[in-house]
């Protein structure tokens, strides 16, 4: 039986000991952070952003333009440059039309009750809150309210304090003593995984994030071993919304 | 002769002096007239809020009254900068609290603000009347429930683009019935719904309120309540327009327009409905400034709408206006100093091709005064900039953004070298430019030489080689900012050029071929820089010739910062020590 203890953000406040522990002195004090802490050192979660993609991401790899495909912009971090609320407003709105696009096309998913209690609208737009998160070789799932995040790293971040962090001294969920998790490089032992409205699990990070938070039902840390069929599935996908008439 | 003015009389005259550049200049003249410009000068900018430290500005200006503050670099705004970087008010409040009890004016941009910074504003400026959070985040509505409260005389709360903390809309009923001050409000990006009655409350026993930005909570019904408490209102930002039209509620909402004779500004406009824009009609003669970057309505509706709006001097619109409705625009809004045109979709596959360059050239044609550009297109032509160039000699800002990376003149197949070339010779005046599409290193040489008077620069997918750092760094004389992403240059031009960057408030690179050993060098060579590495992964793992991800390099009298997070590194100014998180302990 598993039993779901209900999560807020985590930690916020930020741990600048860790940082400067090096140079000693006393870190200025910063109060309450948003919930973002410092992604990098303390390793990450896998994303999609970390198996190659279609397009590299900097045709300046290869030397010259004039060889390489150049990135398409929708992969591009950053690019276009369009500040967040305008962006969030952007994908906020294609979804809203896609939504209304089916709901006209006359087709009722058979999910739409399992996702209620997840969603609501407001004023037509889609609102997330708290969904389920679970971890291969933890028996203990959380939850995690999308509502307080705004960005893949923030939500990594929050994970990685859920299942790999607690406090110091203390044995984590994995029941491994806590000390930074070194996820880099590549060599990731776990990658963050979601399943869709549609029933499909992807990886989490290829969609712009509005687009994902309206879709996402909930969410699996799961071993980079397994997660590997997923990759060429996303790439398939993503194929097919590209063909797609938007 | 021995000319000195009488310290009073020298002090009546710089009072009259406003422009903090002209200010710094005073201060540069002698010693006295630094002394009486610091202790005359109430309105304090400073760009980049580690370049000095609070304690340092609160010394320097002793008469400090309103207080400025920018945090993050620019690109920031579009995620380039990881969460945690940095950019903490509190410093800053908790000098000021003690230094400066009678600050009244606080404005942050791009900062991280907590709710313990907004409770320590409000209960120690006494006369506290100013708050404008500009991209800042790290507070919950509680903070702004704190200063609502406590500060008697605020005039002035806007949170623009902020990431708020959402509790709920409880917030705006701890504006106290004694309050009657405020003369501008703006909670446009908070989500909540707050409670309507105490916002009609809030705004009728406020008389000068002149500003009054909703969020898309606020329904039809709810903003034509505020419009009748309020019809001496300059600037609105209204709520969202999706509900069902109601031929009632419409004409209630028309007529509380109408009331409105002062208004100057519009905004909001969320999912406006087409069904709705004939309400706003009657106001659209009087609009100077109008923002339907989030108006998701087709050109036909916009062309009824723009063709009223005589005196605008201001558009933001969505790329759905097409070249058709910019055309209309060219032709009606004579008065129009600023345009920007922003994507309707987020991706390039989907982008509107109705609107292309052509509806930049019909604008820049029929509007004599036009001085400031934002441009959102999927693809560009030399043709179309040096038409541009020739026809609004007198462009101030120019910022092209071709969403296509390394999109060629697509008539042509040439590089936009030479339009680029046009815009920045022809264009006198020109302070800040963003540039786009393919471009070779012949471009930022001739950007280099003609663009005498930009300080601020943007440079995306671009170049060839050094070169096109190496002329920007060697020429533009008035550079104060620029940033750079996925650009082909290393080492060489950054480190030759190392002694502009002291001319200049920041440099940001990333995604270019910056090597560690080349952060290292310029760090040494260069004590009154502070070169912040910001890599994922430890600069000592790999060869000191490996590329880094990340570059911010900002001229500073305060030294390397001591709130760094893991991910930055820079480096430690004794060389045999290596590096480490600080500088300098």
């Amino acid at each position: 039986m598993i039993t779901e203890l209900e999560m807020g953000k985590g930690e916020s406040e930020l741990e600048l000991g860790l940082g400067l522990s090096l140079g000693g002195g006393t870190p200025a004090k910063i109060g309450k952070s948003g919930g973002g802490g410092a992604w990098g050192e303390r390793g990450r979660l896998l994303t999609a952003k970390d198996f190659p993609s279609v397009g590299s991401k900097r045709a300046a790899d290869s030397g010259s333009h004039a060889g390489a495909s150049p990135p398409r912009s929708s992969q591009v971090v950053g690019w276009p440059p369009i500040g967040s609320h305008r962006m969030n407003s952007l994908v906020n709105n294609q979804a809203t039309r896609s939504a209304r696009e089916e709901e006209e096309a006359g087709k009722k998913k058979v999910k739409d009750d399992e996702s209620k209690d997840v969603t609501k609208k407001v004023n037509g737009k889609v609102q997330v809150g708290f969904i389920k998160v679970n971890m291969d070789g933890v028996a203990i799932g959380r939850k995690v309210d999308l509502n307080a995040h705004s960005y893949y790293e923030n939500l990594a971040q929050t994970l990685e304090d859920m299942f790999f962090r607690t406090n110091p001294g203390t044995i984590g969920l994995t029941g491994q003593f806590t000390k930074p998790l070194r996820l880099l490089d590549g060599s990731s032992e776990f990658v963050l995984t979601y399943e869709d409205k549609e029933g499909d699990w992807m990886l989490v990070g290829d969609v712009p994030w509005r687009m994902f938070i309206t879709s996402v039902k909930r969410l699996r840390v799961m071993k980079t071993s397994e997660a590997n069929g997923l990759a060429v599935r996303h790439q398939e996908r993503n194929e097919r919304h590209r063909n797609q008439p938007v | 002769m021995n000319l000195r003015l009488p310290s009073k009389v020298l002090e009546h005259i710089i009072s009259f002096i406003d422009s903090n550049e002209d200010r710094n200049s005073v201060s540069l003249v002698c010693k006295s007239w630094f002394e009486t410009e610091r202790k005359t000068r109430k309105r304090v900018f400073v760009g980049n809020c580690y370049a000095i430290t609070p304690a340092a500005v609160a010394r320097r200006f002793p008469e400090m009254r309103s207080l400025t503050l920018k945090g993050k670099p620019h690109f920031a705004d579009y995620n380039l900068v990881p969460d945690g970087w940095g950019g903490y008010a509190w410093p800053w409040i908790e000098a000021m609290a003690k230094k400066s009890p009678s600050l009244e004016e606080i404005r942050l941009k791009r900062m991280v603000v907590t709710d313990e910074c907004l409770e320590l504003i409000a209960a120690s400026f006494k006369d506290f009347k100013v708050l404008v959070l500009t991209s800042c985040e790290g507070f919950s509505t509680d903070g702004i429930a704190a200063i609502a409260a406590t500060c008697r005389n605020l005039r002035v709360l806007e949170l623009r683009e902020c990431i708020v903390e959402d509790l709920g809309g409880d917030w705006l009923s701890y504006f106290p019935e004694t309050s009657t001050s405020l003369v501008s409000l703006d909670f446009s990006c908070l989500d909540s719904e707050v409670k309507l009655s105490d916002l009609e409350r809030l705004v009728s026993r406020s008389p000068d309120l002149k500003s009054l930005k909703l969020n898309p909570a606020v329904t039809v019904d709810g903003l034509e309540s505020l419009l009748r408490r309020a019809p001496q209102l300059t600037e609105l930002g209204t709520g969202s327009f999706s509900a069902e039209l109601k031929p009632e509620a419409f004409s209630k909402l028309s007529e509380a327009f109408t009331n409105c004779k002062q208004l100057k500004c519009l905004s909001g406009l969320w999912d406006v409905l087409p069904e709705y824009l004939p309400a706003l009609y009657s106001v659209c003669p009087g609009l100077t400034s109008l923002n339907l970057s989030y108006a998701t309505v087709r050109m036909p509706d916009l062309v009824e709408l723009l063709r009223r709006c005589s005196k605008l001097q201001k558009l933001w619109v969505m790329d759905l206006i097409e070249d058709k409705g910019l055309e209309t625009v060219a032709s009606c809004c004579k008065e129009l100093r600023e345009l920007r045109v922003f994507p309707s979709v987020p991706d390039l596959d989907a982008t509107n091709v109705a609107l292309t360059e052509q509806g930049l050239v019909f604008v820049s044609q029929g509007c004599p005064k036009l001085e400031s550009v934002l441009y959102f297109c999927v693809q560009f032509t030399n043709a179309a900039l040096i038409t541009i160039a020739r026809n609004r000699p007198n462009i101030k800002c120019f910022r092209l953004c071709v969403i296509e990376p390394f999109a060629p003149d697509y008539k042509t197949n040439e590089p936009l070298d030479k339009g680029f070339k046009a815009i920045a010779e022809r264009c006198k005046y020109l302070q800040r430019l963003s540039v786009s599409g393919l471009l070779t290193d012949k471009a930022f040489k001739y950007i280099a030489k003609h663009a005498k008077k930009v300080r601020m620069l943007s440079v995306a997918f671009a170049g060839d080689s050094d070169l096109m750092l190496h002329h920007l760094l060697s020429g533009c004389e008035s550079l104060k900012k620029l940033e750079i992403r996925d650009c082909p240059f290393g080492d060489t031009a950054l480190l030759e050029n190392a002694s502009k960057l002291e001319t200049m408030r920041s440099l940001w690179l990333s995604s270019c071929f910056v090597s560690f050993g080349a952060c290292k060098l310029l760090s040494q060579k260069m004590p009154r820089l502070n070169v912040e590495v910001i890599d994922e992964h430890p600069p000592e793992t790999r060869p000191e010739s490996s590329p880094v991800e990340r570059i911010y390099i900002y001229r500073t009298v305060a030294g390397p910062r001591l709130d760094m997070p893991e991910f930055v590194w820079t480096i430690h100014k004794n060389p045999e020590i290596g590096v480490s998180h600080l500088a300098i302990k």
